[in-house]
């Protein structure tokens, strides 16, 4: 049944992220966003703002409702276009795409509320993460055997490897619109896993979840970051969760950032303290 | 003990990838087939081909056609019958030009015509949703029947401003016209039917059926997946309307015989749509229970109130349809949205835990 598996496996066997891009080094800013302003009409969503995201680290992104953070989601993978600033993504600048093309280039992303294709079964949703993948094209689809066929089957073997990985083998077929909210969480990040990112953004995706559930969400972060080598942004409010997670922090607050460093610094910057206990301005 | 999936495991994700894992379902699609093609040509009689199961056909593949782009892509269309028009056109303009070619070759080649007008009134999709691109849609249905009436070229200047389908030819038996065999003609119709259901199967179980589904699901989500928003929407129109036009060609040429423009009105569009709501949204059986179910009750009232010694008349028979029509459309839309398809898969998946409750 091996006969066809993708070329050169990676770690364990696995097909998943053996073809890993190294254009960027460890450690080296694979993603910058340099004094980006963005405004919703009179609404100031994000002022100003630089910040940069290195390779294989989690960068967290912290601030209270309202503060941008989606925002800033939003203008790196393409949603929105910021009317001031620039964004590089391995090495490139640019100042607008659309989000097929940032997903082109390597960067996937988790919504804050779960936006997975509900009438789909969760295999389904995650093959869908592969379509980028895919190259057979639609005179060969209409043939479902041979080349399409073959293709397919080995996206599947991929598609179940993160099934595995996630331990979500038991609701496989299932509508995903009928799975729990913690499982459609865990789905998703399945989805955006698929299309074998180099950037992943994450947003809030432990809110409304137990304990148990978040402590198994907080072990699949790390490993995509740790076993995949996968560079994460990380927008979370569970200040315990940030700070054993991420590597360095980012805080917005009114679209502005106020303190940017390692996590045991952002807690304990004045800046912050005013921001999470609502000090007058 | 009938029905069930228990024992068959898959040692491949091929199988686990078929369109029909479970044998019985193999089983019964095989005897399906077997009765179609074989037992109704042989046993069906002349009134069952051709005033039952041909127009079932072709609304089936019409309604399969409309499922594509609303039930699968989720882009609500009000053009169908204009779009089946134009490949009635097509054919007619095609086989008038060159008659010759084996007729079947231009019904194919009519829904590329239909493809592409379907693809110019998709192009408003990119920035359009729901209702208003209903309305887009709808204008394209009210431009295509002023074009079938105003344009006298596309009927070839007849007085009657009707087209008729000239006597074609099969392997040397004619398959239009009046000496055309209702065996002949079903077996036609039935080979496309069957053909472009197995394609369409073929398309909505892999990459190009997921990005459908996915822009119908969750745009925003689709986008980000590299799934290309336009191109994506387009070819689900194209593939609609292709659908759609062969079912008019189909419609025209070896069902009625004739057709006038008022054949692809407005009312045939949402004769089609209520086949697909019934029928299941998303659900290619669906198509065909939905159809069997619109066209076929019509037919079952006709002969059940003289069985049950009622003498009733036609035009009530008619209004009695659209009631109960109605009804249900309001019915599934409130209590099963999934339509016919889906309680279908309800009496499966009962039968495969059968007999314990769960
Ligand atoms: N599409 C939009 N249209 C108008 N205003 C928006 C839009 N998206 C975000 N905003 C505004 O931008 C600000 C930041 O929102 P958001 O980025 O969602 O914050 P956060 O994710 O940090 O809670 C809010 O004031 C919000 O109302
Ligand atoms: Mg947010």
């Amino acid at each position: 049944m091996n006969g066809q598996t993708m070329s050169g496996q990676g770690m364990n066997g696995l097909a998943l992220f053996s073809r890993r891009d190294d254009s960027v080094a460890k450690g080296e800013p694979l993603l910058t966003v340099e004094n980006v302003s963005l405004r919703f009409g009179g609404v100031k969503a994000i002022s100003d703002v630089s910040f940069d995201i290195r390779k294989g680290e989690v960068r967290a992104i912290i601030g209270p409702n309202g503060a941008g953070k989606t925002s800033m989601l939003n203008v790196i993978n393409g949603f929105y276009h910021p009317q001031e600033g620039r964004i590089s993504f391995r090495g490139q600048t640019r100042r607008r795409m659309r989000p097929s093309h940032a997903a082109a280039q390597g960067i996937s992303r988790t919504f804050q509320n779960v936006a997975l294709f509900k009438g789909m079964s969760t295999l389904d949703n995650i093959m869908a993460g592969r379509t980028l993948h895919m190259k057979r094209g639609f005179f060969w689809q209409l043939w479902r055997h041979g080349p399409a066929l073959d293709e397919e089957i080995r996206h599947r073997r991929v598609v179940e490897e993160i099934i595995d990985f996630l331990e979500i083998e038991a609701v496989r077929k299932t509508p995903v619109g009928k799975l729990p909210y913690g499982l459609q969480k865990r789905v998703e990040l399945g989805r955006a896993l698929a299309m074998e990112p180099d950037l992943l953004l994450l947003d809030e995706p432990m809110a409304g979840m137990n304990l148990e559930e978040k402590e198994d969400m907080c072990r699949f972060i790390l490993d995509v970051n740790n076993a995949f080598g996968v560079t994460i942004a990380l927008i979370e409010h569970d200040m315990g969760v940030v700070m054993d997670l991420s590597d360095r922090v980012v805080v917005l607050e009114y679209g502005r950032k106020i303190a940017d460093g390692a996590p045991d610094e952002v807690k304990a910057s004045q800046a912050v303290i005013d921001a999470y206990l609502g000090v007058a301005h | 003990m009938l029905y069930r999936e228990t024992g068959q495991f898959k040692t491949s994700y091929k199988a686990d990838m078929a369109v029909f894992p479970i044998r019985q379902d193999r089983i019964g699609l095989a005897i399906i087939l077997l009765l179609a093609f074989v037992a109704m040509p042989l046993f069906g009689g002349g009134f069952l081909l051709s005033a039952v199961m041909i127009p079932l056909l072709v609304f089936a593949l019409a309604a399969l056609g409309l499922n594509l782009l609303t039930g699968y892509t989720g882009q609500l269309s009000l053009g169908t019958a204009g779009f089946m028009g134009v490949g009635a056109y097509a054919c007619y303009k095609l086989t008038t030009f060159f008659p010759e070619v084996n007729l079947i070759v231009w019904i194919l080649a009519s829904g590329f015509f239909s493809a592409a007008v379907g693809v110019v009134f998709g192009l408003p999709s990119l920035r359009i949703k729901g209702f208003y691109l209903a309305v887009a849609t709808l204008a394209a249905q009210f431009f295509l029947q002023w074009c079938f009436i105003r344009i006298p070229w596309l009927y070839n200047n007849n007085v009657s401003g009707a087209i008729e389908a000239p006597v074609r030819t099969l392997f040397g038996m004619p398959i239009t016209g009046p000496h055309a065999t209702p065996e002949l003609r079903y077996l036609v119709v039935l080979s496309i039917v069957a053909l472009l259901t197995w394609i369409a199967s073929n398309l909505v179980h892999g990459r190009i059926g997921r990005s459908w589904m996915a822009v119908r699901d969750m745009d925003i989500a689709a986008e980000l997946m590299g799934i290309r928003l336009l191109p994506t929407k387009l070819l689900a129109f194209a593939v609609s309307s292709f659908y759609c036009g062969v079912a008019g060609a189909l419609m025209v040429f070896l069902w009625y015989g004739s057709a006038e423009p008022e054949v692809f009105s407005i009312s045939q569009s949402f004769l089609i749509l209520f086949m697909v709501i019934i029928g299941g949204l998303g659900s290619l059986i669906g198509s065909f229970l939905g159809a069997a179910l619109i066209y076929g009750l019509p037919i079952v009232l006709k002969s059940l109130f003289p069985m049950l010694g009622l003498s009733v008349g036609a035009a009530t028979v008619e209004h009695i349809t659209f009631m109960v029509v109605g009804a249900m459309i309001i019915g599934f839309l409130i209590v099963e949205p999934h339509g016919l398809a889906s309680i279908w898969r309800t009496i499966k998946q009962k039968l495969r835990v059968w007999p314990f409750p769960y």
